[in-house]
This record gives C-alpha cells, structure tokens and sequence, in this order.
C-alpha cells in the first residue's frame, strides 16, 4: 500500500465551512490557485471537529480559499503523514507550516 | 524474594510519584489527547529536574554516565513513569532520557564513537529494524532482507515493516540473511546510516496510537562497509533475541502503571456516581469489577518484580520476562476494559484517557511478541528439548 496523498477535489472554503461535520480527521488549505499553503488537523480537543479547526486555521490565513478534508481518527499521524508526503513531493513544507519537524519519506 | 521495598527504593518511587502528578500531569489538560510529544521548553525544564534527581539515563549503564539504577528498581519507577495519559507508549514524554539502543553498549570502540556516544548525547537517532513483512515474530525464519558481500562491504537489498521513528533516524540496526543455509546463524546485524544511497522510508502504517506511525522500509543495493557490522558476523540473532527478552520487562510495567491508574480512576468515580438512588460502588456488580481489577494488577506486579529480580541476580530470566509480558498486557487490558464499562459513556469519551489506554492496551498483546509466542517460549522452557 503506498503512501497516501490527499486527491479529493478542492472545495471553496467559505461556502463549504457551514456543511462540515464535528468529526476528528484532518484537512488542506490552498490558494485560489490550488497550491496547498496549510495542512491540519481537527484532534480530540477541538470544540466541534473539523469545522471549529478548520475555521480557525482559515481566520488566521487570509489567502486560503480552498478546503478538502479527511474524517479520521488517526488524526496525528495522517497529518504528519500528509506533512512529510508534502515535503517529499515539493522539496518543503507548505508555507504555513513551516516551523514544524517532520521525518523523510520517500513515497513511491 | 524479599518483597519489603528499601528506603531508598521507596523514596526513589515518592520522588518519580511526586514528578508524574505535579509536572506531567498538568501539562497534559492543555494537550491533545493523543499526543506524545510535548513542547521543547517543557522538555527541556523537565529534563533539568530529573537530571536534578539524578535519575536522568534510567538505562545507560553507569560507565556510560547513567544512574546505578537495579532492575527491581527500575520496574517500580517504570510502573509510576506510565500512570499519565501518553504512558504507555510515552512514559514522562522521556524526559528520563533513554539509552538510544541498548545493543550499542557491545560496539567497537570505533561504532561506539559514531554512532553510541552523539546518540547518549542526544545528538542522533536510531531506528531498530528486525520485522519485515513475512513476519516479525519469528525473526530467525522470516528474515528475508539479504546482505551479500562485496569487497570489503556489503550489498543489503530487501524490505523491513513496523519499525518505529525511521523516518526521522540518522542510523539503525537493520537485521538481514547472510547465510542462506543456516536459519537463525545466518543472520547479521548491520549499522545503516539512513543517507545511505538506496535507504527508503516508503509509507507510514497507521496503527491505533493516533499520534505514533510504524513505517515501511525499503532498501535497494545499500552499500554497507564490513565496519558497520555490530558484534559477530551470523551472530546478529543473538543480539535481537536478547533485545526482546530484556524489553519485556519494562514492558509489562507500563501495562502495570496504567492498568493501576485506570483502577484509582474507577475507584474514585463508583462512590460518587449515583444510579437509581443509590452510588455505583453499593453494586456488587461493580465490585466483583474491582475485585478483578485488583487481582489482575497484584498479579501482574508480583510476576514482573520476580522477572525483574531474576535479570537483576543474573539468573536466566526468558520464562519469567514471557509470563511478566503475557500477564501483564493481558491482565491491563482486562482492567482497562472494566473501568470502561464502570464509567460508561464517559469511559469511551476522548474526555477520560481511557479511550486511548483501551486502544493503545490492545497494541500490547501484540507488540514485542505476542500472547501465543510468549506461552511458546514458556512452553519451550518448561517442556526443554522434549519439544520439536
């Protein structure tokens, strides 16, 4: 089984966010132009899932547009996963998550 | 057996007792849940003060720096150093330090330089890689990662799965087949700088600890010099053999700690908790739970400390290291199981850490070697070379 990237379809963030469920798991921030500028992670403090989380990551990064989301409760280490997926493919982290360390993977 | 703590024994336990409820325990109401990490400045506070007990290395030898800590007393810490939240897997989010790979400590002078001693220092990581995807259990049949000599180096091709922390390891011990012919004696333990060309993380395989993955590795004519042999050529089982009787020890412990937190959790909830006019703990169902729940952990301690004694006086010890891990996974995850059911929705709630013990509980009667190869070794111990 390779590693496995996010590849649903990017959704617009602000008509988006009033649909989304309390569910644990872990979502993608893009510019208008799809480029991914944030990833996180609703965990089990959130207040209501990944609509309080991703909320909150969107108040804070005017520029993010776009949402795709995951439910999962192996929420940390799919987000790391998707972190170090992330810096396999673009050579670094996406720009708002870049004080972070992750590990190296070399995913097929 | 002398059952009767020291003085000093007991005052080692208050100390680490004192530690997990007055720094730990707090940190973890402003974490997630499952995490098991916590920030570098409280890391590096607490570092300090366990440096300041003098108990920072609890398992570097004390030629290496280390505290003269026993085995007996060792367990008892381990079981304190588990009562919190991450324990199981995360006792004291380390800020007991460890002693990286114990096998180092049998190094050559010169692996002792490169790899031991940055890693004493915290300067380098390393992964322990033996599992592969045929099997991990039985390590001496399944190991099919191949080393075939080339020159004075060696070409290793081959794959390993389950291995912890890889992906952010600056070396590790990779087990791989140098005689095909001669089973568990053709097995060689090689020293692997993760920059070596042909050295892959391919995935990460999500487990039941949210926070902690296992990854998959895949190696591709890795060119590994004859130097970066740890101890004897064809005699690497030895080395991973003896790796995990040691490690079932402290094993069992922290199934210990938390199944004994999850019980003085249930032990404070049932008196208060009210349930047709009367509290939970005038229930004689709840209290046969706890009655289990007492026996399970008194049993548990009592096989752990015997096996920890045993290692500690020199004694062979494989028997009582299997029964110690055996019981204690088994017995921790029956009491974390009952105080569930005492607490009921609260108990599957991400509120109370029992969630995350039942999961993490689960794990442990299979890591390090499960139910069934631990009543195999007791069995082999018991029945000798009647057994084929």
């Amino acid at each position: 089984m390779p590693a496995i990237r996010l590849t649903k379809p990017w959704l617009p963030l602000v008509p988006t966010l009033p649909k989304l469920g309390g569910q644990l798991g872990v979502f993608q921030l893009a510019n208008q132009d799809d480029e991914i500028i944030y990833i996180g992670y609703a965990g089990g403090n959130s207040l209501f899932g990944l609509r309080s989380a991703i909320s909150q990551a969107a108040n804070e990064i005017p520029k993010a547009a776009k949402v795709r989301t995951e439910v999962t409760s192996a929420y940390l280490s799919r987000f790391k996963e998707l972190l170090m997926v992330h810096k396999a493919d673009f050579n670094q982290l996406p720009i708002h998550n870049s004080d972070i360390k992750v590990g190296t993977l070399s995913p097929s | 057996m002398n059952l009767d703590l020291s003085h000093e024994q007991e005052l080692i336990v208050s100390m680490v007792r004192r530690f997990v409820r007055e720094e730990i325990l707090p940190l973890e109401l402003n974490l997630d849940p499952d995490a098991d990490e916590i920030s570098a400045e409280d890391k590096a506070r607490l570092v300090k003060k366990t440096k300041s007990m003098g108990l920072y290395g609890l398992d570097i030898p004390p030629e290496y720096g280390g505290p003269e800590i026993d085995l007996v007393t060792r367990t008892l810490l381990a079981i304190e150093m588990s009562q919190h939240r991450a324990g199981l897997y995360a006792p004291c989010y380390g800020t007991f330090g460890g002693a990286g790979l114990a096998q180092l400590f049998e190094a050559t002078d010169d692996q002792k330089e490169r790899y031991l001693h940055p890693t004493l220092r915290g300067e380098k990581r390393g992964f322990f890689g033996l599992s592969e995807p045929s099997g991990g259990s039985d390590p001496a049949r399944a190991i099919q990662t191949k080393a075939i000599a080339d020159g004075k180096d060696w070409i290793i091709n081959g794959s390993k799965l389950w291995i912890s922390g890889a992906d952010k390891a600056d070396f590790g011990l990779v087990f791989a087949r140098t005689d095909t012919d001669k089973g568990r004696n053709g097995v060689t333990c090689f020293i692997v700088d993760t920059d070596t060309p042909g050295f892959h993380v391919r995935r990460v395989v999500h487990t039941l600890r949210s926070a902690h993955y296992a990854t998959e590795l895949q190696f591709t004519d890795m060119r590994i010099p004859s130097s970066n042999i740890l101890g004897e050529l064809n005699k690497g089982f030895a080395i991973a053999n003896d790796r995990l009787t040691r490690q079932r020890i402290p094993y069992a412990a922290g199934c210990i700690g938390v199944a004994i937190k999850a019980n003085e959790m249930a032990l404070e909830y049932v008196p208060q908790r009210e349930t047709f006019g009367a509290p939970l703990s005038s229930r004689q169902a709840i209290q046969w739970m706890l009655v289990d729940n007492e026996i399970d952990i008194k049993q548990s301690i009592w096989i752990t400390l015997e096996a920890a004694h045993k290692a500690n006086q020199g004694l062979p010890y494989r028997k009582e290291a299997a029964m110690a891990k055996l019981v204690a996974s088994e017995a921790g995850g029956r009491v974390v199981d009952r105080c569930m059911q005492m607490f009921g929705g609260l108990g599957v709630a991400k509120d109370l850490p029992l969630e995350r013990w039942f999961r993490e509980m689960r794990i442990r009667r299979i890591g390090e070697g499960p139910s069934e190869v631990q009543r195999h070794v007791i069995a082999r111990e018991l029945l000798g070379s009647s057994l084929r």
